[in-house]
């Protein structure tokens, strides 16, 4: 099992704990290893069944301390403290490999004063943590961080401490300091007691005061360091356990049967096809879900290759080669307008130059490396579905209605598996397994094919098409700004209720959220920037107030959404990706047109200093040459070479990035090569510089890799990017550049996230590098040797933005 | 069915499985390793890589039948969390992973061909790598433990 709770890394044999078959299935079914139980504190928690459980180990119940469920307002529901002072963290915020683990337990240790070895934290478990909704949206940082939640939990432990603490010695308060998991005399260290001897193994009993007071960033001592990941050395010696490793007793293995495409149903089984293959094999069908068990998986997947299945298609699918023409022109469209100064129409009139552009955006793939896994366990009326979701307790829902039970009747247990960057295949074979699970009456591992998590897995990220019109004053400043895209959407997070967001609840019957057509956008009400449609340039004003980072005053932005071919899904910074990218590449356009240097240009239209600070931080970093693009002199045959600039205020709250890409143009063969990238971040305060660093690093290479390769493709009937030789991305060995941050520290604001920042603008700062190097504007992602060779081809001069 | 003996990490094992079983399936289901992962099945991405006689392989694609009496080592089987094989530790110090799905075919193909090549140039190294994917990218940090490992062992 995982480590969970986690215990620092080691391996324990299994005889060392001489544990019976039994026992050790029941821990499985409790989601503990028997290290943890053989190491683990005195106070063990768990969540229910604690008598049965703890006869089955051996272990006096009286030991054992039920906590206070998954009520967020409970102190208990958070944190337990044993009599041997060892202390249990809960949290409902995922690891999905960003090191969030590791960073909350640091979170931990300092607010409540013990050191992190005295801890162990427990994750994503609808049996054991509190209700913390999906982590996702880089917000899980920020979650937990900032005046609520865990820290706010530890903080009020702590001051509640103290106080017993206070009561013990007949001291006041304000003359004791928690240090160490100890209470004591500031004056007189003779006065002293444990958090062992206050709490041990007794509940809290109070609920979570928001006036708790978080320690001041100056006083942290084990938040803001490097602290090395927890994880880190099972990981590299193969002990980690993701969810593909899990097995538990009595399992057996699924392999599903999916139709060739979207939108088929399911004409005929022919059982008999696989009869007397070897393992055991059953065949599960429900509705349009398909699927094999058998004993082992080789012989599931043969036996899954061998079934006689026969599909009614669906619906021919939209040609790729027109599907930016069908977005903009599809009938069934939602509109939206983020702000509206209605004058747009007017100023763009009354410009002396008006500049207009359309950037191309396509679906995308989460691309997670290892295919989605789940087991499941259906038992008559109760479930356990060990899942690598980002939300366990929708999934608990979810999986409810797929199965028939009541939520109260599913326990999801999170377990890592290979990383998502938003909605892979976890929720959906997660369904998978459990109606296998629950036809067979057995324990049912399902990993997906890579062809299945590529073609039905996952829900893919959003096309885009983006217009853009501004209008330009005689001195070159931008004094209206129209902004108007098409994206699709089908489906999403399965959420609570919507098993049919993601392919497998689909082939059970279950509705995709569709898109609600709306010809006509109402007038916003509130300035809400989080898919970043609104371009940093503009003042963002609605209702009397200004919400944006920008300083022009007449703003339209339009967003309209139409019925998607395929399923779609939050791709790691889904929309503001896009938007970013047509908006600080139409931004690189204005200022060459005006032959302004890109840098200066965007600091003339801001307003937001935050914004400003980390644009110039990373300018600098960069030994930015400041000038106009594109630059002079550039060969137009052999090698170009250009630099780059982009930012983003990510969601319009949450993370400062500015990014400097510098590149090499092969003008012969159109292959662009990054050599360097310089990323300067503000997002409050640090809670670890290393782990941001590994976020950055790995946000903008996936941006690079996105914006250089990666595309779905499709046919008239099926998607054809199935592996990973027709969906390009980079490797560990291509050549990429070391990325160099610059980490700007505000220990006085909010923290923000950092998952999505860097990510959000490589594409723009590579385009306009691109275009720095050549003189060539490509707006369409991806930027691939073969696209850019046709601009390249069809470069006439210097080209510049389309003035109208 | 079929007996196969297999020598996994210093361990002795016999399996009585389909011989057209990749050894893939034997490794993490038959043995219960970790290490090596199911990520496509074709050979394209590493995360099932074992090294077989001394060369890392793609075992997703390598029947069991090919490699009766082999000797084979996975990721667990270089070091412990305790007691890291020198790459393993390289990796540890540079932090180089975020889910961690990749590390074994980053790690056993990077020291397969270190073993293999001693003297390689960075270039070799990257070429070697070039077929090897981690799809949180957390490229820079395992090319820098690699080149590492590779000084350290030279």
């Amino acid at each position: 099992m995982k480590n969970k709770p986690h215990d620092l890394p080691g391996d324990v044999s299994p005889k060392e704990l001489n544990l019976t078959e039994a026992a050790v299935a029941a821990l499985r079914e409790q989601g503990f290893s028997r290290r943890q139980f053989l190491k683990g504190s005195g106070a063990l928690v768990v969540a229910f069944s604690v008598a049965e459980f703890a006869d089955t180990l051996g272990i006096a119940p009286e030991k054992m301390l039920a906590q206070g469920g998954n009520t967020p307002q409970a102190l208990d529901s958070w944190i337990a403290v044993g009599a041997d002072g060892n202390v249990i963290v809960y949290t409902g915020r995922a690891d999905m490999g960003q090191g969030t683990f590791t960073v909350q337990m640091q979170l931990a240790a300092e607010e409540l004063s013990v050191s992190m070895n005295r801890i162990r934290m427990v994750e994503c478990d609808t049996g054991m943590t509190p209700d913390q909704g999906t982590s996702s949206g880089s917000q899980c940082h920020p979650v937990n961080f900032n005046q609520e939640n865990l820290a706010q939990a530890c903080a009020t432990a702590r001051e509640a401490l103290v106080a017993m603490a206070a009561a013990r010695l007949g001291s006041s308060a304000g003359d004791l300091v928690a240090a160490d998991g100890v209470v004591m005399h500031k004056s007189d260290a003779s006065k002293r007691v444990t958090y062992g001897e206050l709490v041990g193994g007794k509940r809290f009993d109070m609920t979570i005061k928001k006036d708790a007071k978080r320690k001041p960033v100056q006083n942290w001592t084990v938040l803001g360091r490097s602290v090395p990941r927890v994880d880190m050395p099972a990981l590299a010696t193969g002990r980690f356990e993701h969810v593909q490793n899990v097995r538990v007793p009595g399992m057996v293995h699924g392999r599903m049967v999916r139709p060739p495409s979207i939108g088929a149903t399911l004409a005929n089984v022919d059982e008999s096809s696989v009869a007397g293959m070897p393992g055991n094999v059953k065949v599960v069908v429900k509705k349009n879900l398909v699927g094999v068990v058998a004993d082992k998986p080789w012989q599931a997947i043969q036996a899954a290759e061998k079934l006689k299945v026969t599909w009614t298609p669906g619906p021919a699918l939209p040609g790729q080669r027109d599907f930016y023409n069908y977005l903009r022109n599809h009938p069934g469209r939602r509109d939206a307008l983020q702000v509206n100064s209605k004058d747009v129409e007017a100023k763009l009139q009354g410009a002396a130059t008006r500049v207009k552009a359309t950037y191309l955006h396509p679906y995308q793939m989460h691309g997670s490396l290892g295919s989605s896994c789940a087991v499941a366990d259906v038992k008559g009326s109760n479930a356990t579905v060990w899942s690598s979701t980002q939300a366990v307790y929708p999934l608990r829902g979810t999986t409810a209605m797929v199965l028939g039970l009541q939520p109260q009747q599913v326990r999801v247990i999170y377990v890592r598996g290979s990383g998502c960057y938003g909605l892979n295949g976890s929720d959906g074979v997660a369904y998978d397994a459990a109606v296998l699970s629950q036809a067979v009456g057995k324990p049912v591992r399902v990993q997906l094919t890579r062809k299945d998590e590529m073609v039905w897995g996952e829900n893919y990220g959003l096309p885009f098409v983006v217009d853009q019109q501004v209008g330009l004053d005689a001195n070159g400043t931008i004094v209206a700004w129209d902004y108007e895209t098409w994206s699709a959407s089908l489906g999403n997070r399965p959420g609570n209720n919507a098993p049919g967001n993601v392919a497998s609840g689909l082939l059970l019957g279950f509705p995709p959220q569709a898109v609600a057509p709306r010809a006509q956008a109402p007038e916003p009400q509130n300035f809400d920037n989080g898919n970043n449609a609104v371009p940093a340039y503009v003042t963002g004003r609605v209702g009397g107030k200004n919400g944006g980072t920008g300083t022009i005053a007449s703003e339209r932005v339009l967003t309209h959404t139409v019925p998607s071919p395929f399923l779609t899904g939050p791709l790691r910074s889904p929309a503001r990706l896009q938007n970013a990218f047509a908006q600080e590449c139409f931004m690189d356009e204005v200022a060459a047109q005006v032959k302004a240097d890109p840098v200066q240009y965007r600091l003339r239209h801001l307003s937001d200093q935050r914004l400003k600070d980390v644009i110039t931080d990373a300018a600098r970093q960069a030994n930015w040459d400041a000038r106009p693009s594109p630059k002079p002199g550039s060969p137009r045959t052999g090698i170009a070479s250009g630099r780059g600039m982009a930012c983003v205020l990510y969601e319009g709250d949450n993370g400062y990035v500015a990014l400097v890409a510098e590149v090499d143009v092969n003008q012969d063969t159109g292959a662009v090569r990054t050599k360097r990238i310089v990323v300067a971040q503000d997002v409050g305060p640090i809670s670890s510089p290393d782990g941001l660093r590994n976020q950055l690093e790995g946000g903008a290479l996936q941006g690079l890799s996105r914006a250089l390769g990666e595309e779905v493709t499709w046919d008239d009937q099926k998607i054809t990017s199935v592996d990973w030789a027709t969906y390009k991305t980079l490797y560990v060995g291509s050549n990429v550049p070391a990325i160099e941050s610059v980490l700007i520290d505000h220990p006085e604001s909010e923290a923000m996230g950092a998952g999505e920042t860097a990510i959000t603008i490589v594409a723009a700062a590579v385009g306009n590098a691109i275009f720095d190097a050549t003189g060539v504007r490509i707006r369409e992602v991806p930027f691939t040797p073969e696209r850019v060779k046709a601009a390249l081809a069809q470069r006439q001069g210097n080209q510049t933005a389309q003035v109208v | 069915m079929s007996v196969f003996t297999l020598k996994v990490n210093g361990q002795s094992h016999t399996v009585d499985v389909d011989p057209t079983t990749p050894l893939l399936y034997v490794l993490s289901d038959d043995l219960a390793l970790k290490g090596p992962k199911f990520g496509c099945g074709l050979g394209q991405c590493g995360s099932c890589t074992a090294i077989v006689n001394g060369r890392a392989v793609r075992s997703c694609r390598t029947p069991v039948s090919t490699v009766n009496g082999a000797t084979i080592t996975t990721l667990e089987g270089l070091g412990t969390p305790e007691k890291p094989h020198p790459i393993q530790k390289a990796f540890i110090d540079e932090q180089a992973a975020q889910c961690g799905y990749c590390l074994n075919g980053v790690v056993l193909t990077a020291k397969a061909f270190l073993d293999q090549n001693p003297k390689a140039t960075d270039e070799q190294i990257h070429q070697a790598m070039s077929t090897v994917l981690c799809r949180c990218f957390t490229t820079t940090r395992m090319m820098r433990a690699i080149k590492k490992y590779a000084t350290e062992r030279a």
